[in-house]
């Protein structure tokens, strides 16, 4: 990164805006515990750690180039369908998705099940298209989408992480809870499994990170 | 931006997103329809009590598997390849038209006979494979999935020990009457050998699963008293 920039009237690839752009949404602009966007994919497949990097990996493939597309595609985008035009790019990406995943990981494409289609309704895809790409060049889209997605994904598998540990004392289908432990009595909690279970651990992950930066304490 | 300009930019972006997904689906059909098969191939082990991994499951189908053949509802032979019928398409027809496909499996000199099972849950189709001892009589194991029954509820059909209770229940009673096991609300009666326990919350799926048995196997009559006497 601290080559010489050959074209010197283009901004650094990884300048301190650019850096921004990926790391503030996993900290403190976070699209899950700061904005509370796509929770309803959040309860939904983080029963296990791996539905959850598949699905993490799969949202920042479609919204890394969703925020491409569109960026490219933005000054000649009719205004009037532009909804339209922005839908229809997340959808076939999200089909792509969907079909590889079935081709390559047919398992966790079953696990996954309809969720995989659920991309195209997570409404942080859209407005982040809606909000950046419309109005941004490609690589800073890029770094934006791929960021946004990385803050969403880096929720996914904290809370994936927790509820299959606990749920099922496994981590990635490995079991990781010595059986000495269930000799002595301790059992999984059966609760980790169900959805609701999922909404506490973002609110606990909510309260540490508003613990840890005060900033975010008087969002109102 | 004319109206013209926007119907133009819509009809090509339709045109390319179409030839798109539509060469992504043709490249990868194969390796998709490779995986369904072993699927296919683990569910019919699986009602045999022989849970194979997906690595495995080819081999394992082609060690035990010995005979796969379609029979009518009258239990005559039909020409064809079993594996390549698609029991959703057979039940729409009329009984005496039905594909039904055998599936005849050899594990150290012991014979089973599977037969898939397709029906309707809660909220869309249920389906299955049903494994038999040679008796034509005994159930050996079941093995049921589904597409849409909720997780939790409906969808525990899929659960090895929902699974577990068909194993060493009937289908047929002591006088050689037609009387497959069925899904009873609540518990099953200890002994009885024609039930298995509900599943509490899912008492639609559960009926499901008993018109399924009973449908299903019921195609298979003629073919099951043919073998038994034979």
């Amino acid at each position: 990164m601290s080559e010489p920039n050959k074209n010197n009237k283009k901004e650094a690839m990884f300048s301190p805006k650019n850096q921004k752009l990926l790391s503030n949404p996993l900290g403190k602009d976070n699209p899950i515990t700061v904005q509370v966007l796509g929770i309803c994919s959040v309860l939904a497949i983080t029963v296990q750690l791996r539905t959850s990097l598949v699905m993490a990996i799969s949202v920042v493939a479609v919204m890394g180039l969703a925020n491409v597309i569109i960026s490219i595609l933005r000054k000649t985008i009719p205004p009037r369908i532009r909804i339209i035009v922005q839908l229809t790019v997340i959808a076939s990406l999200v089909i792509l998705v969907d079909q590889l995943l079935k081709a390559y990981v047919y398992d966790v494409s079953r696990q996954l099940s309809v969720f995989v289609g659920l991309i195209i309704t997570n409404c942080i895809i859209m407005g982040r298209l809606e909000a950046f790409a419309l109005n941004n060049k490609p690589w800073p889209s890029f770094l934006d989408g791929v960021g946004n997605a990385a803050g969403y994904g880096s929720v996914l598998l904290m809370v994936g992480f927790f509820r299959e540990l606990l749920g099922s004392g496994t981590l990635m289908g490995y079991q990781v809870i010595p059986n000495f432990l269930y000799d002595l009595g301790y059992e999984n909690n059966g609760f980790m499994i169900l959805p609701p279970m999922a909404l506490i651990t973002v609110g606990i992950i909510i309260w540490v990170h508003r613990y840890r930066d005060r900033n975010l304490v008087d969002i109102s | 931006m004319t109206n013209r300009y926007v119907f133009l930019y819509a009809s090509a972006m339709v045109v390319v997103v179409a030839l798109l997904l539509s060469g992504a689906s043709t490249l990868l059909r194969p390796l998709q329809e490779r995986n369904m098969r072993i699927e296919k191939m683990q569910n019919i082990l699986a009602a045999i009590n022989m849970p194979a991994s997906r690595a495995e499951a080819e081999e394992l189908f082609d060690r035990y598997i010995t005979t796969a053949k379609i029979v009518n509802h009258l239990g005559e032979e039909l020409p064809g390849d079993a594996f390549e019928v698609e029991l959703q398409d057979e039940i729409r027809k009329d009984m005496a038209e039905r594909q039904l496909p055998v599936y005849i499996a050899n594990i150290d000199g012991e014979t089973f006979y599977i037969v898939p099972l397709r029906g309707t849950g809660l909220w869309g189709p249920i389906w299955g494979y049903v494994g038999l001892e040679s008796d034509m009589v005994t159930i050996a194991g079941a093995n049921f999935d589904h597409a849409s029954e909720t997780p939790g509820l409906g969808a525990e059909i899929a659960d090895r020990a929902f699974e577990e209770q068909f194993r060493g229940k009937r289908i047929f009673d002591e006088a050689g009457n037609f009387r497959p096991v069925r899904v009873v609300k609540g518990r099953a009666p200890a002994g009885d050998l024609y039930a298995v326990d509900g599943i509490t919350g899912g008492t639609i799926t559960s009926n499901g699963v008993t018109n399924m048995l009973r449908d299903g196997l019921e195609a298979y009559k003629k073919y099951f008293e043919k073998i038994k006497t034979s």
